[in-house]
């Protein structure tokens, strides 16, 4: 049979999650990191990381509303997706996505947004016409109450929520490496180290999405980027991936060192099939090497422009590094025969329903989400709209 | 109706009753069929069976498999005496067409069929995220394809490689037992075509059932018991090196 | 009460919370299939609808009830535990209509090889055949009848 090694059970030759399932947990992952880091800033105090507070909300959203959107492309039939709401069945991790990312997104993210931005909000309904004070006002849910007192009411309710946001982000990524881990039948996932792993990848690329995406808006606006923020940002990803290396690495010598009945058959796969996806870039270029460069701007006293750079390089890096972390484990789980006997080959479609254009999409729609998000609402202090930065509600 | 009274006549009471049901098509289990006096699984005697791929086929006629998707196959073993736990397995088309003669090398050669293991505790149930597939009161591990979502986590999660997405229905697939054959008297598919009792059904909750005086008389194993998943397709005579 | 003045535009925001939790409701109470839930996690029904599908073996009991003369052949034989299907194939469309529907004549030298052909896995006191040394392609019920094989007075 093309593409399979040695002996498969016939019905595993096709690989039944594709590269749409690699992306979800990626684009979750992005949630969470993000909404974590604006939690910094909240909840701990990190004057520092301030000017990402906001978009790293926007980021966190505007991923958080296409996370699903591989899962329903995957489905051999989407139009019954409304089950898993209507019978979930209590044993199943799978079930719970739904009702923990719905909580994620009503109860924690959309209200804290809502929140944050509600006296801007009530501003914009009075300021703008047309279609936009009408999408304003509907948004006010028709109070305009922005008294000094309701104004604090909110931000002590925010800072609520935000305390509430924190576990629930971690609910929500630790829960997608639980769906993998729990998988007793598989040994590549089946790990209970596996949602911890995936909930500090998840904090790794969120806080690298927000710092990139906080140097590319600022720099596309002219304005000057504000290094003692950067700084921190950065500082606070080179702490996680330190963790999240750690902890990946302890996975991987735990398991060479019990060498199970499934250490060959997963050992030649990481040797052969998946070895430039999981050697060369996971482990080398795309974390080894970023630490290396976050260590750089740690140890060597660098200047504003070295600094920025490095900082660019490693972002992307950590990105890349985290989706071929995702790729590895949702593909490489599959590659390999649960009789240990043989491998097959994933065969990715092009303009198919879970094909590479699909993929290359769904990546691209989050950012434009936050394009449209950021024009509606903007994170930082627009100088036509009337909000100074001084008039924004003290926390 | 073209069944005629001389037939009918003819016909042992327990298979009458059972075929004047099948012809019926009614909706409902055979009449005496009661799901809570049943317990169902299968008996695999292995050195009995000859490789010929009757049940592979029997189980496509009867249930419709699409091509190059099994709910039942064949695997052939060869376990060479230097490396025992390191077997050379083939299953040309899940030995639907039968196996190449094979040449003599050492070590010792024999066929294993595979199927679903109907797991009192299984793991494809456990992850179902709507209850589409399900433990039925009589034992047999069943999918409700009208309301599968098709997210293949069931798939992910059998320890066997039992199931399959149905390229046509776009839902999860596997073995029924034969539900429609069983619950009607009659023995499944590949059990009726096998040539010589190598797959037998078993119901255990049937004190007169021959599977308890076998399971008391026989080395009977399971597949992958470290598993745990209560599997209850007993193989006699398995080797240790059977995966 | 300057504490809930204040507090209006969280009200509103329970409301709307609360309207769609209600819609949630309504919308499960209508869409959830009536027999889910019976006997367990899924739909109850779904196994009366499995059950009711037709079968294609008639199983042997249908056959021999009319074919009492090949039983009695087979009885001594070394294929008296063999059943017709086996051979034969799925025939409960003959059984259902047997004056309509003839099962097809068999091709023994096709047939009979697919038990009987040597395999090295196959058990070792099966007995097994290489065909093309055993007959060179001579249909083998041209000395075996299939009903009982064994040749009488001589071979095996």
């Amino acid at each position: 049979m093309p593409g399979v090694e040695g002996f498969m059970y016939p019905n595993e030759v096709e690989l039944q999650w594709s590269v749409l399932i690699v992306l979800y947990p990626f684009l979750t992952g992005l949630v969470a990191g993000a909404f974590i880091l604006a939690s910094l800033e909240r909840v701990f105090q990190v004057e520092a990381v301030k000017p990402t507070y906001r978009l790293a909300l926007l980021t966190a959203l505007a991923f958080l509303l296409v996370a699903p959107l591989p899962l329903q492309l995957h489905l051999g039939h989407p139009e019954r997706s409304y089950e898993m709401y209507l019978t979930p069945h209590r044993t199943s991790a799978m079930a719970m996505f739904g009702f923990v990312y719905l909580w994620y997104l009503m109860g924690v993210l959309l209200l804290e947004i809502w929140l944050d931005y509600r006296r801007d909000i009530v501003v914009l309904s009075q300021s703008t016409t047309g279609w936009r004070r009408l999408l304003y006002r509907l948004m006010t849910l028709g109070s305009n109450n922005i008294s000094q007192h309701a104004l604090e009411i909110d931000d002590r309710l925010g800072w609520l929520i935000t305390l509430i946001g924190i576990p629930s982000a971690f609910l929500l990524h630790g829960y997608v490496g639980f769906i993998f881990g729990s998988v007793k039948a598989n040994p590549w996932w089946s790990s209970p180290l596996m949602p911890v792993v995936f909930i500090f990848s998840a904090m790794v690329s969120g806080i690298a999405t927000v710092m990139l995406l906080y140097m590319l808006l600022t720099w596309a606006r002219k304005e000057t980027i504000d290094m003692r923020c950067v700084d921190t940002v950065a500082r606070y990803l080179f702490y996680t991936f330190i963790i999240d290396f750690s902890l990946e690495m302890l996975d991987l010598i735990h398991r060479i060192y019990e060498a199970d009945e499934s250490f060959r058959s997963l050992d030649f796969m990481v040797h052969t099939k998946l070895y430039m996806s999981h050697i060369v870039i996971q482990i080398i270029l795309g974390t080894v090497t970023p630490i290396a460069l976050l260590a750089l701007t740690q140890v060597l006293r660098l200047g504003e422009m070295a600094r920025k750079r490095i900082y660019a390089l490693a972002g992307c890096l950590t990105l890349v590094g985290i989706f071929a972390m995702r790729w590895n484990i949702v593909i490489g789980g599959q590659l390999f025969s649960k009789s240990f006997l043989g491998y097959t080959t994933y065969k990715m479609g092009l303009a198919t329903r879970e094909g590479l254009l699909v993929a290359i999409a769904l990546t691209i729609l989050p950012l434009l989400i936050l394009w449209v998000l950021t024009k509606l609402l903007p994170p930082w202090p627009e100088k036509d709209s009337g909000l100074s930065p001084d008039a924004a509600p003290a926390h | 109706m073209s069944i005629t009274r001389r037939h009918m006549l003819l016909l042992l009471p327990a298979a009458a009753v059972a075929w004047k049901y099948v012809l019926a098509g009614a909706p409902d289990a055979a009449p005496n069929y009661k799901m809570s006096e049943h317990w169902w699984g299968m008996l695999i005697d292995l050195p009995n069976c000859i490789g010929c791929g009757n049940c592979v086929r029997a189980c496509q006629a009867e249930n419709d498999v699409p091509d190059e998707y099994f709910r039942t196959w064949v695997e052939r073993y060869h376990v060479s005496d230097y490396d025992i736990e390191n077997p050379h397995v083939d299953s040309p088309d899940g030995g639907k067409k039968g196996f190449p003669p094979g040449k003599a090398e050492g070590g010792k050669n024999f066929f294993v069929p595979k199927l679903c293991n109907h797991c009192a505790d299984s793991p494809c149930t456990q992850v179902c995220p709507v209850g589409a597939t399900f433990i039925s009161p009589d034992g047999v591990v069943l999918v409700d394809k009208t309301y599968c979502l098709g997210c293949r986590y069931c798939v992910q999660a059998c320890p066997y490689g039992c199931r399959f997405i149905n390229p046509k229905t776009s839902t999860a697939e596997k073995c029924t037992l034969c539900y429609h054959r069983i619950t009607k008297g009659l023995t499944t598919a590949c059990c009726e075509a096998c040539p010589t009792g190598a797959r037998q059904l078993a119901d255990l909750k049937n004190p007169n059932d021959p599977i308890h005086e076998f399971l008391k008389t026989h080395d009977v194993q399971v597949l992958k018991p470290y598993m745990a998943t209560h599997a209850k397709v007993f193989y006699n005579d398995l080797d240790g090196s059977v995966r | 009460m300057n504490m809930f003045k204040d507090a209006g535009h969280l009200f509103r925001v329970a409301v709307v919370s609360v309207v769609i939790g209600l819609a949630f409701l309504g919308i499960r109470a209508l869409l959830v299939p009536k027999s889910f839930g019976q006997y367990g996690h899924y739909r109850g029904n779904a196994m009366a609808e499995m059950a009711a599908r037709p079968v294609n073996f008639a199983g042997h009991q249908a056959c021999e009830d009319c074919h009492a003369d090949v039983l009695e052949k087979k009885k001594s034989g070394k294929h008296a535990h063999v059943n017709c299907e086996a051979c034969h194939g799925p025939l409960a469309k003959h059984v259902d209509d047997p004056g309509s529907v003839t099962p097809a004549k068999l091709d023994t030298a096709v047939l009979c090889v697919r038990c009987h052909e040597a395999n090295i896995a196959k058990p070792k006191g099966f007995p097994q055949v290489a065909s093309v040394d055993h007959s060179s392609g001579v249909p083998c019920d041209t000395c075996h009848q299939p009903h009982s094989p064994v040749i009488e007075g001589g071979g095996k």
